[in-house]
């Protein structure tokens, strides 16, 4: 249904289309010059309105929630502030870039950028590889710099999991005409899936490693395969957390971190510790909050990884439930314009993408909120657009930038 | 097309309001619903409650000479828990601190383990969550070394302490006395009087032997806490308020160094000499006591360095202090070592025998043997020497007539008790006498683990025979008729074991056999001998001062008891025990003794141990008239009381007085009535005409 060709190239017993019929679509007052200018003004404002919001509040949050263990070392105490600054506007330049890319080109790099994620993952298995907090999913760059490959994975998996569907159902269409996903199908995609996911496993990074998966599930699930197909899926999901759980595939610590999310009283100097501090922190903001920099618990670094994971809570204490709401409100701005995004889409790559980073932003921003609020086990995920980390905010402003890219093409050709 | 997506696509907008919406509920719950107790738990968490150690009171001689006292040192210390979280546990941190210590990195891990079941020293006896003192004192330079690379040190910490120190003043050396000091064990942190929970310090220090345990309470001082403000590293940022620690309490004791150091050369002259003569003597106790119960010093063979305690003690020293082979040094033998007691006993069964009609004047034969119940009893080689008095049988210590005394008294007690096999049998008349002088249950004196010796009563023997016929030394199962002379005598005990028969009557009237005494106790009796018939519980300590030099308690001996004789009998045989000196077994030893300056009297014991040369005894006391010590000595293995054990008290009396060339240890042989007095600062003045 959709192609330039079709559009273009009108045929003259037809007549071509009437004088003016774009005219319309233009908004009739634009000049030319602003025509050229349509690009932009088919962009999806509320949503980067509310990314750049949620990027600014990230910036003064990580400046706020590093300042006083900088300021106790002696140490220039704007030092996270301005990386995580550069990050962002990094970020913003890459998704500006790809927002007016036409998202198809994606489609054919799909297994270009799988290869490269896969190449990374693997990389920091190597000596290449920084262990940070017990985990390996770093690799160092000069210049003090650090790559998280396991970030970029996300964009990966979404990109070669909706290549996949579309190329395969797109094969089927013209020889069969079904409609929907076969069963082989799906096994395609989680094969190709499942390599990412292990090496993010391996490494390990239960939190990102469960991001995959939920997106993976997420991507199969709207891909339009049969309902009993569904069931049948989580029966088998069912059953291997229950084997990984009794053959051990899980890390002691990962139990202990779920387990004292259960009960995070038994051990609350352990592994309860970070859970019942971060409820602390986000409860003692009250409604208004303590106001930026004031943060008592921040001051004292009582929750750990206050800059990256946890920073959740230096939004709670600090700028109180309004605050917090408005975060909540800002992250469910983009994930609902992500939807919509996809609702909207004229063809299933772009609809998959653009829901499997509706799914990706929801869920770990879901997790990561809930692990400081107590109604989520603590994993390593930091909060989308806010934590401080390079290699996070760029693999958030890409998958924005790839939101853009769909829903521009999309208004251009409506 | 795509309904199916599309569908599902509605259903993921549901999904994210529901997630959404519980989002901001939880927020609502926690933030405002709860907010005001959050800010609460919150600003408790900026505060942590520390234990501030109090200072440990002193122990002083009664001059107020430290025995212990407090050092400060810089003391290096190991958070474990921190450790345990570095990437490697802790190993590579320790193997960088071993050698800035000195230390080799296997003696540090292992001073650093905790000790369990099978883990045994050097390990830490404490909490694993104080930190661990691995050195009590370095140097100001590696102090300061370790705390500004702090980085390369997590968890280890150098800081001024309070660091036990043992001044041996004059060279008094008590080591078994004072006792020592280690962590708070984790059934110790039980007990009310240690404040329980996280926050007990290494420098918490509880006296686990001697007076440091017997006094500890006082000694310890009531900890105090402090609430300081903290960040999540623990990095105290101010101080918000708290209790001031308050010191020990001071044990001033009743133990003069100067007379300790005597006892102590004479105690090892003795043994030196015994093993010289080719005695196996590896152990022995001496012990000096006023009259009215009080300890002026308590020597025990061997002794150690206490030292050794304060900076953790390897298995190897630890084995060598506990280990019989070197004559335990640890253990205080004074208190703890039960030997026969010989012929000293004989004054008890003196006693036994008037108290039981046996006229104080009468006249009493002295054979060269005996026979009883078949067995023929010596006179340790002695010809028959006639009849003799009490007096005489005492002076020249005959053993046969103790033997026919023993023997009499056992025909004449109720027979038909001896077969009884009952722990309720009544108590024979002799062993009544013994167990009245205070033998054969502890003195009660002021320090732990006292050993109760042994009077062979009935009630003793029925346990002694169940304990040991079937289980034990299992005589029933070991014994036989016709075997070697050990498999006969088992086979006898497992037959009539609990039976008191004659011969071992005979025997015990000597001090021998089954009787057994600690030098304490034998030094008690003779305490009571010497004053007139007054049992005291003995004592060490003499008051506990306080910080601020307020006498807290003045410790007293109390009374036990008084002796069931006569005022005039104990004369007469402190009259006959004068005689033992000028012209009886201890003459010899006392040959030359300016007995006219310093009148001393005493009984020699020379008890037989089977398999084993006798146990050396002389238990003495002096003026004879008005006796103001008693001086005790008692060392197994070693010989003749008359060679080994009466020189060495000769050498302690020599020592007190001032005779014989000697410098006297306390001016006019007078131990201090009064206390030594301490200032706030802390200043300690020594009673009026003695010197610190």
């Amino acid at each position: 249904m959709s192609g330039l060709g079709r559009v273009s190239v009108p045929q003259r017993s037809y007549g071509g289309p009437r004088p003016g019929a774009f005219k319309t679509r233009q908004r009739s007052v634009l000049t030319r010059f602003k025509s050229k200018e349509s690009k932009l003004r088919h962009m999806d404002w509320l949503l980067i309105a509310a990314v750049l919001a949620l990027c600014a509040i990230g910036v003064l949050l990580v400046w706020s929630a590093t300042d006083p263990t900088l300021a106790q070392r002696g140490a220039n105490t704007r030092t996270y502030l301005d990386k995580q600054a550069i990050f962002v506007v990094l970020g913003l330049i890459m998704m500006g870039l790809l927002s007016v890319v036409d998202h198809r080109h994606l489609r054919t790099y799909a297994p270009i950028v799988y290869g490269v994620a896969l190449l990374g993952l693997l990389a920091v298995l190597t000596p290449l590889g920084a262990t940070v907090n017990g985990a390996a999913g770093w690799i160092d760059l000069p210049g003090g710099f650090q790559i998280e490959p396991s970030e970029y994975a996300k964009i990966a998996l979404i990109l070669m999991t909706a290549m996949l569907f579309s190329e395969l159902r797109g094969a089927r269409d013209q020889s069969q005409g079904r409609s929907g996903p076969t069963l082989r199908d799906v096994g395609i995609v989680i094969a190709c899936g499942l390599p990412l996911i292990g090496l993010v496993v391996i490494e390990p990074a239960l939190g990102i490693s469960m991001v995959l998966v939920v997106v993976l599930a997420g991507m199969i699930l709207l891909s339009g395969i049969k309902m009993r197909w569904v069931v049948t899926l989580l029966v088998v999901a069912a059953v291997g957390v229950f084997g990984a759980l009794s053959l051990h595939l899980v890390k002691g610590y990962q139990l202990t971190r779920f387990s004292s999310f259960l009960h995070p009283s038994n051990d609350a100097a352990g592994a309860g510790y970070n859970g019942i501090q971060a409820k602390i922190a986000i409860g003692s903001g009250g409604m208004f909050g303590q106001g930026l920099f004031h943060g008592q618990s921040v001051s004292g670094s009582y929750v750990p990884a206050q800059s990256t994971d946890f920073i959740f809570t230096v939004a709670g204490q600090e700028l109180g439930f309004v605050g917090a709401v408005v975060i909540v409100g800002l992250l469910g701005v983009v994930v609902v314009r992500a939807l919509r995004i996809a609702t909207r889409a004229d063809d299933l790559f772009g609809m998959l993408v653009a829901t499997g980073i509706a799914i990706w932003f929801l869920f770990q921003s879901f997790v990561n909120i809930g692990m400081t609020i107590g109604i989520m086990p603590i994993t390593g995920l930091p909060l989308p657009f806010i934590s401080y980390g390079g290699s996070a905010i760029f693999a958030d402003l890409i998958a924005v930038g790839l939101l853009l890219s769909i829903h521009h093409k999309h208004q251009v050709f409506e | 097309m795509m309904t199916a997506s599309r569908r599902r696509l509605l259903v993921l907008y549901v999904v994210v309001f529901t997630l959404l919406i519980t989002l901001g509920g939880r927020l609502w719950y926690i933030q405002v619903m709860n907010g005001t107790s959050y800010v609460k738990l919150a600003s408790q968490n900026q505060t942590r409650k520390i234990i501030v150690p109090a200072v440990r009171g002193q122990i002083l001689d009664d001059v107020g000479n430290a025995l212990v006292t407090n050092r400060t040192e810089l003391v290096v210390s190991v958070d474990m828990m921190t450790l345990s979280q570095t990437s490697d546990g802790g190993t590579s941190v320790l193997k960088r601190l071993a050698p800035m210590l000195g230390l080799s990195y296997q003696l540090l891990a292992e001073k650093t383990r905790l000790c369990t079941a099978t883990v045994k020293q050097p390990c830490w006896a404490g909490s694993p969550y104080q930190p661990i003192p691995v050195d009590q004192s370095v140097s100001e330079q590696t102090a300061l070394q370790i705390m500004e690379e702090q980085s390369q040190f997590p968890g280890v910490t150098a800081q001024p302490q309070g660091v036990v120190t043992y001044p041996t003043p004059s060279g008094a050396n008590p080591a078994q006395v004072l006792g020592y000091l280690l962590p708070a064990t984790t059934e110790q942190l039980k007990q009310d009087h240690l404040p329980s929970g996280v926050g007990y310090s290494s420098a918490d220090l509880v006296g686990q032997s001697g007076l440091e345990e017997q006094y500890n309470q006082a000694l310890t001082g009531k900890t105090g806490s402090s609430t300081v403000s903290v960040n999540a590293a623990g990095d105290v940022t101010g101080t918000v308020g708290g209790t001031a620690a308050q010191s020990g309490d001071d044990l001033v004791t009743s133990l003069n160094s100067k007379i300790q150091v005597v006892a102590q050369n004479a105690l090892n002259s003795a043994v030196k000499k015994a093993r010289e003569s080719g005695n196996d003597a590896n152990q022995g106790a001496a012990v000096v006591m006023t009259t009215n119960g009080q300890v002026v010093a308590m020597a025990s063979y061997p002794d150690y360095n206490p030292n050794v305690w304060t900076n953790g003690i390897s298995q190897k020293e630890f084995d060598a202090l506990f280990g019989q082979a070197d004559g335990a040094p640890a253990i205080n033998w004074t208190t703890q070592g039960q030997y026969a007691p010989g012929s000293t006993w004989k004054v008890t069964s003196t006693a036994a025998a008037v108290s039981d009609g046996y006229p104080l004047d009468g006249s009493y034969d002295c054979p060269a043997s005996v026979t009883i119940g078949g067995h023929t009893y010596k006179n340790d080689g002695e010809p028959n020497q006639g009849a003799m008095s009490f007096s005489e049988a005492l002076i020249q210590s005959c053993d046969t007539v103790y033997y026919n005394l023993g023997y009499e008294m056992w025909q004449s007690d109720d027979q038909k008790a001896n077969v009884v096999t009952s722990a309720k049998a009544p108590v024979q008349k002799m062993q009544k006498e013994a167990l009245a002088w205070g033998f054969g249950k502890a003195t009660g004196i002021d320090l732990p683990a006292e050993a109760t010796g042994t009077v062979p009563t009935r009630e003793w023997l029925y346990y002694y025979w169940k304990d040991n016929a079937y289980a034990g030394q299992d005589w029933c199962k070991n014994g036989r008729a016709d075997g070697s002379y050990v498999q006969q005598i088992e086979y006898q005990d497992c037959k009539s074991g609990n039976v008191w028969e004659p011969g071992q009557a005979a025997i015990a009237a000597i001090g021998q056999g089954y009787d057994l005494a600690t030098p304490l106790q034998l030094t008690n009796a003779y305490v009571a001998l010497a004053n007139g018939g007054t049992l005291y519980q003995p004592r060490i300590g003499a008051a506990l001062i306080s910080p601020d030099g307020k006498v807290v308690q003045k410790i007293t001996p109390p009374v036990a008891g008084h002796l069931p004789t006569s005022a005039s009998f104990l004369a007469y045989v402190r009259n006959a025990l004068a005689g033992v000196v000028t012209q009886g077994t201890a003459a010899g030893a006392f040959s030359g003794f300016p007995l006219n300056k310093v009148c001393v009297a005493g009984k020699t014991g020379t008890a037989q141990v089977m398999g084993k040369v006798a146990t050396s005894v002389f238990a003495s006391f002096a003026p004879c008239q008005d006796p103001k010590y008693v001086v005790v000595v008692m060392i197994p293995d070693a010989g003749y009381g008359a060679d080994v054990s009466a020189p060495a008290a000769r050498q302690i009396y020599d020592g007190i007085y001032g005779l014989e060339g000697q410098k006297a240890a306390v001016p006019g042989g007078q131990v201090p009535s009064a206390l030594p007095s301490i200032a706030s600062t802390g200043k300690i003045t020594a009673p009026k005409g003695y010197s610190g």
